[in-house]
């Protein structure tokens, strides 16, 4: 079985290239998905403390945070159709009306 | 030959994690949401092969289902219904990428020098704690006692899971699914496209020529 370093290991570079991917790209679907990838970033880093801790904790969380994300994923796509009908471009730097 | 055998998932670790991450950073690198898509669906497939190793059969099955399963699919119709438009000239990173590069090469060093020292909880080998449930069955012996037996069952980590989830974390557990219900309606609501104009104008033309026809009758009878 991996040693936890390494999981966490892994567990932390999901996380980075999500976080960096989310402020690289400026399509807003890509973005949506780097935020997914984050999440399962954390499932990973939970599942591997749940191993090492030999508590179940561990196990039950990484399922609240998939229903949270399945929730995430429907709300914001559809928010993402609706700026494409408003502005027929899913790209963000277009729906800027609230800066100042 | 026992020493393979004995390494074979810290392996297939190291392998499925390799892929996991060349696959989640061609997601950011991707420049057709597509491709984007589909190399999401490789990395959750394969982060649920690491909870598969790790002993987490239950949040493994969950992460095919749920992730890949519907996440993705609903990812890739929304992929699909919009970005029709050739994407070839619209520009891919944002005007901040510099920032946005630095930030997560920041963030993966501070989280690497984090990990590498490795000074954590010393670890709790229970193993039973997460794989193991105990059968209560009571039986009536020859005297007309009651008598209690307790059988432990192994390999039972999925039912754990549901004990811990329909026990511990029975509030949280309803409150997931109020949650998702919000989550739906908001979806639905949001989603939908404006009904109101679209109904004003789906009435047919000779309804509203009948419509204005007895409003001028009525005026006419007043007068």
């Amino acid at each position: 079985v991996p040693s936890t370093n390494a999981l966490l290991m892994l567990s932390g570079t999901m996380f980075a290239v999500g976080l960096a991917g989310v402020v690289l790209r400026r399509n807003m679907l890509v973005m949506l998905m780097c935020v997914e990838l984050m999440l399962n970033a954390v499932n990973i880093n939970l599942v591997a403390f749940s191993h090492r801790m030999s508590s179940i904790e561990g196990q039950v969380f990484p399922i609240f945070i998939i229903a949270i994300a399945a929730g995430e994923a429907a709300v914001g796509l559809a928010i993402i159709i609706q700026l494409y009908r408003l502005k027929n471009s899913v790209n963000v730097d277009d729906a800027r009306e609230l800066k100042g | 030959m026992d020493n393979v055998v004995s390494m074979m998932p810290t392996i297939i670790f190291f392998i499925v994690g390799a892929i996991a991450i060349a696959s989640s950073i061609l997601v950011v690198a991707m420049r057709n949401p597509v491709h984007s898509a589909l190399f999401l669906l490789l990395t959750f497939i394969c982060v649920a092969i690491v909870f598969f190793l790790m002993g987490a059969e239950f949040v493994g099955a969950t992460q095919v289902l749920v992730y890949a399963g519907g996440i993705m699919v609903l990812f890739l119709f929304v992929v699909m219904l919009i970005n029709v438009r050739n994407i070839e000239f619209e520009p891919m990173l944002s005007p901040y990428w510099k920032g946005g590069l630095g930030l997560g090469l920041g963030l993966f060093l501070l989280l690497a020098g984090m990990v590498r020292t490795g000074n954590y909880h010393p670890p709790i080998v229970q193993p039973e704690n997460l794989s193991t449930v105990t059968d209560i069955t009571r039986t009536r012996d020859a005297n007309g006692q009651i008598v209690v037996t307790e059988t432990k069952r192994a390999n039972a980590n999925s039912e754990v899971v549901g004990m811990a989830l329909y026990q511990e974390y029975l509030v949280p557990f309803e409150l997931a699914s109020l949650f998702l219900l919000v989550a739906m309606i908001g979806a639905i609501v949001i989603g939908k496209r404006d009904l109101a104009a679209e109904e004003e104008e789906a009435v047919p033309q000779f309804i509203r020529e009948r419509a204005e026809e007895e409003e001028r009758m009525k005026e006419a009878a007043g007068a």
